[in-house]
């Protein structure tokens, strides 16, 4: 019962879509030209009697390749017909030429992709087979020989072209459904008792509807572009006008009256171009997903200036013992943000401060969509597409780094600052061998050999504990497990002699036991090279286990700060607060924060 | 990889044969009185009857089409019925002209269509727009229309080259350029635009990788991460819509080479097919088979050199 109306429901919000799509369409030039276009062309087929006195079969002998004017309105061709009654008349032909092989394809595509996808079965294989094929038939080959075997009908051409092209509705629908088919909503659909052919309509058909008419669209202009050429090398229907065999008329009259091509050349263009941008356009409409636009000069700056660092200071706890280590990385009242469409700019950091001590630990705890992870990225000079550092400054060794170009970054990342990803399998790149992504930055960054640069890899991988570093060396990213693809990065990011490394949750997304091991290597390679690190994490069993300071961050905003004992002994700020009682409550120290992460990854950008 | 190697080519075997006995029968069912055709009107029904029994078309379909099977295999496609010319040595000729043209647009199309492709997903903007728009017209306009019009303004305007003929590129390679510069210009365009934009939405989706960003924190240049990490994982979809190009090219030289005058298989299939000449329209058949079936071989042992995981299924 409540399945059905969900079913309603969900058919009510895509034909409100649909509408708001047209509309959306007709807004944009593109779409607007498309539209517009592809109605005109359609009246002129529809209304082609109307439009010309003249008979487009009529040929005047003694007035032939006639100039335009008088009762020609276009002149006339090689047989004294009169060319504008001709060229409405071929439009029509052509179209419907087109329309029989588009509206074919679809039907035969469509059905076979539905009944493939939904089933599987003998039926996905044979129509597989089938679908290569037909697609391995150079088409033009096989109209030829159509027509040698039917004579020269434009009908029977574009049937056989319609079966021809058959495959590229087949495909696109066939994967639709198969995508859809293990949905869930599909599931539930089946298990409440819905008839088959009442899911394929509403649940299934309603995914592919839009890429069928934009794959039309597409298959439309290869029909008219195929039935021009066949008209163009004098393969077209001689009882009947086309584009293609006004064309080839005029070919052969180009020295003579070469104006003659300019009307069905344009009539093709026009006729394909409009289908073309028809079908880019309702794709861009349906791809649009508030992809943030490049700003004009002034509306940049409007934003820059609307940056919003408000908020109450962070609880700072006082230090235990004075450190003599200088001051590695110094972060000040940084603001990161994304510019919007409108102009206006989503924050996601809103005015951080922290300093990293050399050879210091520094926690950045938090939970999901609090800006840890964008306050780590703007340190690297890695912030995704469409954001930036608003505000603030990130001063590194005395050197500021938030106005370094992409280019002067390159020498200090790796070099001075590297990185710890928290995903391992997505971060190593699987086309190429996990030495090879070793070696490459390795003879970048500090120049060495070939030879010295793989010994030195070697070294790494034994060093992050891998147990037969030769074989990893040769292996590919989707060979090794999780947990020794951290390692490989671990030793990535300690390859070059970094002076900072920058963990993001580099064990969240490991198994609990392997979580273990990969933090003793990190506490150990910490303390072995000296080198400083902050870690990005939401676990303050992580934090308790290597960190000696801590930054607890919310919303953006550091909240509390300061060593990491003080912290544990005395968390001051409520939210602190709150985040040690779940621990307490719960026993597990993960517990708590994976359900904040849940609850607050639909409310932030920011992971 | 050298099992599959061979499962691909003997699924071609299997796809070849698929191809041509069809088209073998469709041209049997067509045939019509062929014998009167090549005499033409005026000869007397004897020697009609006679030139049919010499072509073998008193016999039933199977014995027919498993003589023509056994020729075949052996390479042997038989003689023209119109010129009586064998069929291999009339293909093969014209098959290298044909794919001179197709090949050279298709290494035309490879590097222009990456280099447009990468810059439009680097600049993204307004430059991207343009390509966008640029490349929509260019694959909706047809070849022929795009040759007409090159011929209309290079050839007979500015006289920068001759608008019909093809020179053989064994008597002069600058004459060879010349006369093939207009046909794979004409024949690129389309193709470009279909692989740039290929190549423009896989290479966004890949600059998108986590592993991007990895390999950029590890201080690795950005032209070395684009163009050797992204552009090979960007490659396989490129690949495949450059596969689907090449068939797609084969019909377009037919309707081109009509216009440059261009003795390839173009001519030859318009002239057999509408003659209805079936020894060389099978040899064509087979042959453009046969060409299809190597260029997608080609394409999946690239595929594989390219991602590793398609290497080890």
């Amino acid at each position: 019962m409540s399945n059905a109306a969900e079913v309603s429901l969900e058919t009510a919000e895509n034909a409100g879509r649909r509408s708001h799509l047209v509309r959306r369409m007709l807004k944009n030039p593109t779409g607007l030209f498309a539209i517009i276009s592809i109605v005109v062309i359609l009246l002129v087929a529809i209304f082609a009697p109307l439009l010309t006195s003249q008979d487009p079969d009529y040929a005047d002998i003694r007035n032939i390749l006639a100039s335009p004017g008088g009762d020609h309105l276009l002149g006339t061709d090689s047989a004294g017909r009169d060319v504008w009654a001709r060229l409405v008349f071929a439009t029509r032909y052509s179209l419907m030429g087109a329309a029989l092989a588009t509206v074919l394809s679809a039907i035969i595509g469509v059905t076979s992709g539905l009944v493939a996808g939904y089933y599987g079965r003998w039926f996905e294989s044979l129509a597989a087979w089938l679908t290569s094929l037909i697609m391995a038939l150079p088409g033009i080959v096989v109209l030829l020989a159509t027509r040698a075997v039917i004579g020269p009908t434009l009908w029977g051409a574009m049937t056989v072209f319609g079966i021809l092209l058959a495959p590229a509705f087949y495909r696109l629908t066939h994967a639709a459904v198969v995508g859809v088919r293990g949905e869930l909503y599909v599931d539930a659909a089946r298990v409440a008792g819905v008839k088959d052919a009442s899911i394929i309509g509403r649940h299934i058909l309603a995914v592919v509807r839009a890429p069928v008419i934009i794959q039309a669209a597409t298959v439309t202009i290869i029909a008219i572009a195929i039935q021009a050429g066949l008209g163009f090398i004098g393969m077209s229907d001689p009882n009947i006008p086309t584009w293609g065999g006004m064309l080839n008329d005029a070919f052969s009259r180009m020295y003579q009256q070469p104006v003659l091509l300019i009307w069905p050349s344009a009539m093709i263009a026009l006729a394909s171009v409009a289908f073309a941008l028809f079908a880019s356009s309702l794709r861009d409409e349906l791809e649009r997903s508030g992809g943030a636009k490049k700003l004009k000069g002034k509306a940049k700056a409007a934003a820059a200036a609307a940056v919003d660092t408000s908020g109450e200071p962070p609880v700072v706890h006082a230090e235990l013992e004075e450190s003599d280590a200088p001051v590695l990385l110094e972060v000040s009242d940084l603001v990161v943000g994304y510019d919007q469409p409108d102009g206006s700019l989503t924050q996601v950091v809103n005015g951080v401060s922290l300093a990293v001590r050399k050879g210091e630990v520094h926690g950045l705890i938090g939970e999901s969509g609090s800006g840890k992870t964008q306050t780590a990225f703007s340190i690297l000079g890695l912030l995704p597409e469409g954001g930036r550092v608003a505000a603030g400054s990130i001063v590194f060794e005395g050197d500021e780094l938030s106005e370094k170009s992409p280019k002067a970054m390159r020498r200090i990342q790796g070099k001075k600052i590297s990185y710890i990803p928290q995903e391992p399998m997505s971060n190593l790149d699987p086309s190429f061998t996990i030495g090879s992504q070793l070696v490459e930055p390795i003879r970048e960054t500090l120049g060495l050999s070939a030879k010295d640069a793989k010994d030195r890899a070697l070294d790494l991988l034994a060093k992050v504990g891998l147990p037969d570093p030769e074989k990893t060396f040769r292996s590919y990213p989707h060979e090794v497990s999780g947990g020794q693809a951290q390692r490989v990065l671990i030793a990535g990011a300690i390859s070059c002699e970094p002076d900072l490394v920058i963990a993001d949750e580099p064990t969240t997304a490991l198994d609990v036991t392997v979580q273990a091991e990969i933090l003793d290597l990190l506490r150990g390679l910490q303390k072995e090279l000296d080198v400083a690190v902050l870690m990005v994490t939401h676990n303050f069993g992580v934090v308790a286990d290597l960190c000696d300071r801590v930054s607890v961050m919310q919303n953006g905003r550091i909240v509390e700060t300061g060593p990491a004992r003080s912290i544990f002994a005395g968390p001051r700020h409520p939210y602190t607060k709150s985040l040690f009682d779940a621990i307490l409550e719960d026993g597990a120290a993960r517990g708590p924060l994976a359900h904040a992460a849940d609850r607050n990854t639909n409310a932030g950008g920011a992971k | 990889m050298v099992r599959f190697t061979l499962r691909r080519l003997g699924a071609g075997v299997v796809l070849l044969f698929a191809i041509s006995t069809i088209a073998y029968l469709l041209l049997y069912l067509s045939g019509g009185d062929i014998a009167r055709t090549i005499l033409g009107q005026s000869a007397s029904q004897e020697t009609v009857d006679l030139k049919a029994e010499e072509l073998g078309l008193n016999e039933p379909l199977i014995p027919r089409y498993l003589g023509w099977l056994k020729g075949a295999v052996t390479g042997d496609f038989g003689r023209s019925w119109f010129s009586s010319q064998p069929v291999t040595e009339l293909i093969s000729s014209r098959l290298a002209v044909t794919l001179s043209l197709v090949i050279g647009t298709i290494i035309i199309t490879a590097i222009v269509a990456v280099a447009i492709g990468v810059w439009a997903a680097r600049k993204r903007g307004a430059a991207d727009r343009v390509i966008q728009v640029l490349s929509i017209l260019g694959f909706a306009i047809p070849s022929f229309l795009i040759a007409i019009a090159l011929v209309n303004v290079f050839a007979l305007n500015l006289g920068w080259f001759k608008p019909t003929g093809y020179v053989q590129i064994g008597t002069s390679v600058t004459g060879w350029l010349g006369s093939v510069t207009l046909p794979i210009i004409a024949l690129s365009i389309g193709a470009v635009a279909a692989v740039a934009q290929q190549v423009r939405g896989s290479v966004i989706d890949a600059l998108r990788q986590d592993w991007v960003r990895t390999l950029r924190s590890r201080g690795v240049r950005e032209n070395k991460v684009v163009y050797k990490h992204v552009l090979r994982n960007a490659g396989g979809p490129a690949l495949a819509v450059l596969a689907l190009q090449f068939v797609g090219l084969l019909g377009g030289a037919v309707i081109v080479e009509q216009i440059f005058a261009i003795p390839g298989l173009g001519p030859i299939s318009i002239l057999a097919t509408s003659q209805g000449d079936l020894p060389v329209v099978m040899g064509l058949v087979v042959a453009i088979g046969l060409i299809v079936v190597l260029v997608n071989l080609v394409i999946d042992l690239l595929q594989g050199f390219l991602n590793p995981k398609v290497r080890l299924s």
